[in-house]
């Protein structure tokens, strides 16, 4: 690699301009330009978006190419299916790389379950585009039309004759060095005409997972690397009024940085690491922080205006208050979510190390490139000078977008003159990383004596718009979002603001089918405005033996049991869940089977998709049941798995998944949907058990439910 | 260690977690929470899964070790491994290595375990992405496989 010369980074060259060739050697490039942000946020020519490329060398093998990163949720073997698909490849012929900053297309992070609908349509395009001039290259050397080349398996021969003369890939490319842009008019394989995806198809990476050879950012060691540890504050929003290094720094080995308020030691093993850590002398001011026990009185006294993501959504339909005047059934009620915790297997971890001016850093994490720019803008480098690799991540839901770690190793890395790992333990895990925002919820709504919903008025505080709008036909709405000063760090997470507001609605719902004496399924079905939901929901219902329900509502079953049911829209997906519970005489809650139907589109990995709909339903259930961060005067109360209660083989219920495969529609995400069904079923099916309406999550944290007043 | 000595020379109450991590670069063994409770650590001692977080080094002198890198014989899966590839039990991949040496330990003091002993006997294992059925699965697919394995030696 050419050292310093390089004036913009890999991705921010022209496509004509990237030294493709030199690295991975002559054959045939083909790129779908990103469209990064330009100034002000936006770019040029629309939203930002990511890109592809794709190269297929004279070996024949694939390389492709994409910014977005896999932390657990399946993507490397989705998104290699495809790119195996377009090129007419097996499998084990394409090299998917991601989120490498050095050789991906830009892209803006790996969240919001867009891998599917943008990465992957760029790379069946980038593939479909490959194909097209291989068709080419291949008719050529053929002396046949194009249409009149069949590809297969990495070959190219005259169709419809199978003893007919053979030209592999890697022949076709031979001495090429071409770059080709995709076309706009590019149109990828229809999900009908697929053969590998949509098929049974093992994941990728198995055999390295299971000889523990797979190495995740925690697990690199170069010689001379250093173990980083940072001095965090005692509680949330204590001030530093001074700290003294010398001490720490009187110690073997030992460097001590402050900049700003950072402050972190690097020593050349861990305990010294955690002494030299301790033996700084620093002074804190603290500043009043609330209780859990006051978390909803605080949220509601503490509004702020909202800007880009926490932007406040207003949408409103009709007249909500005069609707609500005239309706002769109306229901008002509250529900809150509590903060949880993302609790990634592997905690988050930096691995910073210096080459002269350049710097690499590995990290786990899902925003690479968000991180080689903050990097670049703290420490004032060139971003071609600043490295980022996401190698394999134990897992993030969410929780691993920042880049304070990554610039902090790299300042500590740069004072220390050594490679320096910074590795959160499970208490700094949960007291140093954000949490999902608590949610309170405010809904008015009226009916028409027949049970048709004439208003609907939504307020969320804090918890954030995803799936705030409703999927019902409701004349008259009002549906807004407050965001809100909140006490504890808080930010990305699995669904996000979806589960929170799935929640409130779903229950409210059931509340209101009922008031009116109505079929919680039927009244779903009644006002459902979405057919594609409809469709789940009645496959799920169906499943699931549902018997309907007439009266009041609340069966009040023998033996404890009941049942409920919920259904949700968000990110494309759609999601309906069953849910049944047994409610002993000791009021202790048993879930004892759950039924998921997912649908998103046409269906890539179905293996994959079922193991993403099964682990987000049981991890749904740790939210739905348990899951709670107390705090109390800036701290956390319970930072350790043996506090903070996660679900465990034990706590999983009989689940059912159903996908419903819909090959005429596009692909969708499937790793946060299937979730925002999960607590609102339990809590319907709890009311259905016991006539006991819950409305803050967790259920059940004592696992039990709440006698009636 | 994995059927080769080393000769270790630090504190005694140094943890073995990290010890194989650090001092001897077995990587494969994960740190999750350093408290005994999620199990990513677990490797064998004297066939017997134990929390590495929780084990001085000075427990684990004289006696065998067996971790994660050293299952495989060569290229040949251990058929609790090969299960877990089989069945596509993972996600993120991280709690893997624990899970399988809690089934290896499981398995060999119960070779047929019921659905309902698999999920007590791993109950100390946590996977986050929480793929617990797709496990429980490829414990009962190592069942068969070890069996298999087990009838074609002796037969």
């Amino acid at each position: 690699m050419k050292r310093g010369a390089s004036p913009a980074p890999f991705d921010r060259l022209a496509p004509a301009d990237r030294p493709y060739f030199d690295r991975w050697g002559n054959g045939l490039v083909v790129v779908l330009p990103a469209q990064p942000p330009g100034p002000g946020g936006w770019g040029r020519g629309g939203p930002p978006h990511g890109g592809a490329w794709i190269h297929l060398g004279e070996d024949g093998r694939a390389r492709a190419f994409t910014g977005k990163a896999d932390v657990g949720q399946g993507t490397r073997t989705a998104l290699s299916l495809l790119v195996a698909e377009e090129l007419r490849l097996p499998l084990s012929s394409v090299d998917l790389t991601m989120g490498d900053t050095d050789v991906c297309p830009w892209d803006m992070g790996t969240f919001g379950s867009r891998s599917m609908p943008d990465a992957a349509q760029h790379l069946r395009r980038t593939g479909a585009a490959t194909r097209k001039v291989l068709l080419e290259l291949a008719a050529r050397s053929l002396g046949l039309p194009p249409e009149d080349v069949e590809l297969s398996e990495g070959r190219a021969r005259a169709g419809g004759r199978k003893s007919s003369r053979a030209v592999t890939y890697g022949d076709l490319v031979r001495g090429l060095r071409r770059v080709e842009i995709v076309p706009p008019s590019t149109e990828p394989l229809p999900p009908s005409e697929w053969t590998r995806a949509g098929h049974p198809s093992a994941s990728i990476g198995g055999v390295e997972i299971v000889t523990g050879r797979r190495k995740y950012a925690s697990d690199l060691h170069p010689s001379g690397m250093l173990f980083g540890k940072i001095l965090f504050p005692p509680t949330y929003g204590a001030k530093l009024l001074s700290v003294d290094l010398s001490r720490a720094r009187a110690m073997d080995g030992v460097t001590a940085l402050r900049d700003g308020d950072f402050v972190a030691v690097a020593a050349p093993d861990m305990l010294a690491a955690r002494a030299a850590v301790r033996a700084l002398d620093a002074e804190w001011e603290p500043t009043p922080q609330p209780s859990h026990k006051d978390i909803v009185a605080f949220l509601r006294d503490h509004p702020v205006s909202g800007e880009d993501f926490w932007d406040v959504i207003h949408h409103a339909t009709g007249d909500v208050d005069a609707a609500l005047a005239a309706a002769p059934v109306t229901l008002q009620a509250t529900y809150t979510t509590a903060y949880i915790a993302h609790v990634p297997m592997e905690t988050h971890t930096v691995l910073a190390a210096w080459e002269g001016e350049r710097l690499t850093v590995w990290m786990g994490g899902q925003t690479p490139f968000r991180a080689r720019d903050a990097i670049s803008d703290a420490l004032g480098l060139n971003p071609s000078n600043v490295h980022v690799v996401i190698p394999p991540t134990g897992s993030g839901f969410g929780g691993k977008h920042a880049s304070d770690l990554a610039v902090g190793a790299a300042r500590l890395a740069k004072a220390a003159g050594h490679p320096v790992r910074i590795a959160y333990t499970r208490q700094e895990e949960f007291t140093q990383a954000y949490f999902r925002p608590m949610a309170v919820i405010d809904i008015r709504s009226g009916a028409k004596k027949d049970g048709t919903i004439t208003a609907w008025q939504f307020e969320d505080i804090n918890a954030g718009a995803a799936a705030a709008r409703i999927p019902y036909n409701v004349a008259n709405q009002k549906i807004g979002n407050q965001p809100v000063a909140s006490p504890l760090p808080q930010g990305s997470y699995r669904a996000l603001a979806a589960t929170a507001n799935n929640f409130a609605r779903e229950s409210h719902m059931d509340e209101l089918a009922a008031r009116v004496g109505a079929d919680p399924v039927e009244y779903r079905l009644r006002h459902l405005a979405d057919d594609r939901l409809a469709g789940v929901l009645r496959a799920v219902i169906e499943r699931a033996g549902w018997k309907a329900r007439k009266g009041s509502g609340a069966r009040r079953a023998k033996n404890g049991l009941g049942r409920g049911v919920a259904v949700g829209l968000e990110k494309e997906g759609r999601v309906a869940t069953f849910a049944e519970v047994r409610v002993h005489e000791d009021r202790r809650l048993e879930v004892v089977r759950i039924v998921t139907g997912f649908e998103c589109g046409a269906i890539v990995h179905p293996s994959n998709l079922q193991n993403q709909v099964e682990g987000g339903t049981i991890m749904a259930l740790g939210g739905a049941l348990f899951e709670s961060v107390q705090f109390e005067d800036g701290r956390i109360l319970n930072p350790r798995l043996s506090q903070y209660r996660v679900p465990r083989f034990r706590d999983v219920p009989s689940i059912e998944v159903l996908l419903l495969d819909r090959p005429d529609l596009p692909s969708q995400g499937g790793g946060e949907t299937p979730l925002i069904a999960v607590a609102p079923a339990i809590a319907n099916a709890i009311y259905d058990a016991t006539g006991t309406r819950l409305r803050s999550l967790p259920l059940a944290p004592d696992g039990t439910v709440p006698s009636p007043l | 260690m994995n059927g080769k000595e080393h000769p270790i020379s630090l504190d005694r109450d140094r943890s073995l977690l990290y010890v194989l991590r650090e001092e001897l670069g077995l990587t494969g063994t994960k740190y999750g929470c350093g408290e005994g409770e999620c199990g990513a650590c677990k490797v064998l001692l004297d066939g017997v899964a134990v929390r590495a977080c929780k084990t001085p080094i000075g427990e684990a002198v004289g006696r065998s070790i067996t971790t994660i890198e050293g299952l495989a014989q060569g290229d040949r899966l251990h058929p609790v491994q090969q299960a877990f590839v089989e069945t596509s039990a993972f996600q993120c991949g991280f709690c893997i290595p624990g899970m399988i040496i809690a089934s290896v330990s499981l398995l060999s003091q119960n070779p047929r375990p019921s659905e309902e002993e698999i999920r007590v006997a791993m109950d100390g294992n946590i996977c986050r992405c929480c793929g617990y059925l797709r496990i429980v699965r490829a414990v009962q697919r190592a069942s068969q496989l070890s069996g298999a394995t087990n009838r074609e030696a002796t037969r």
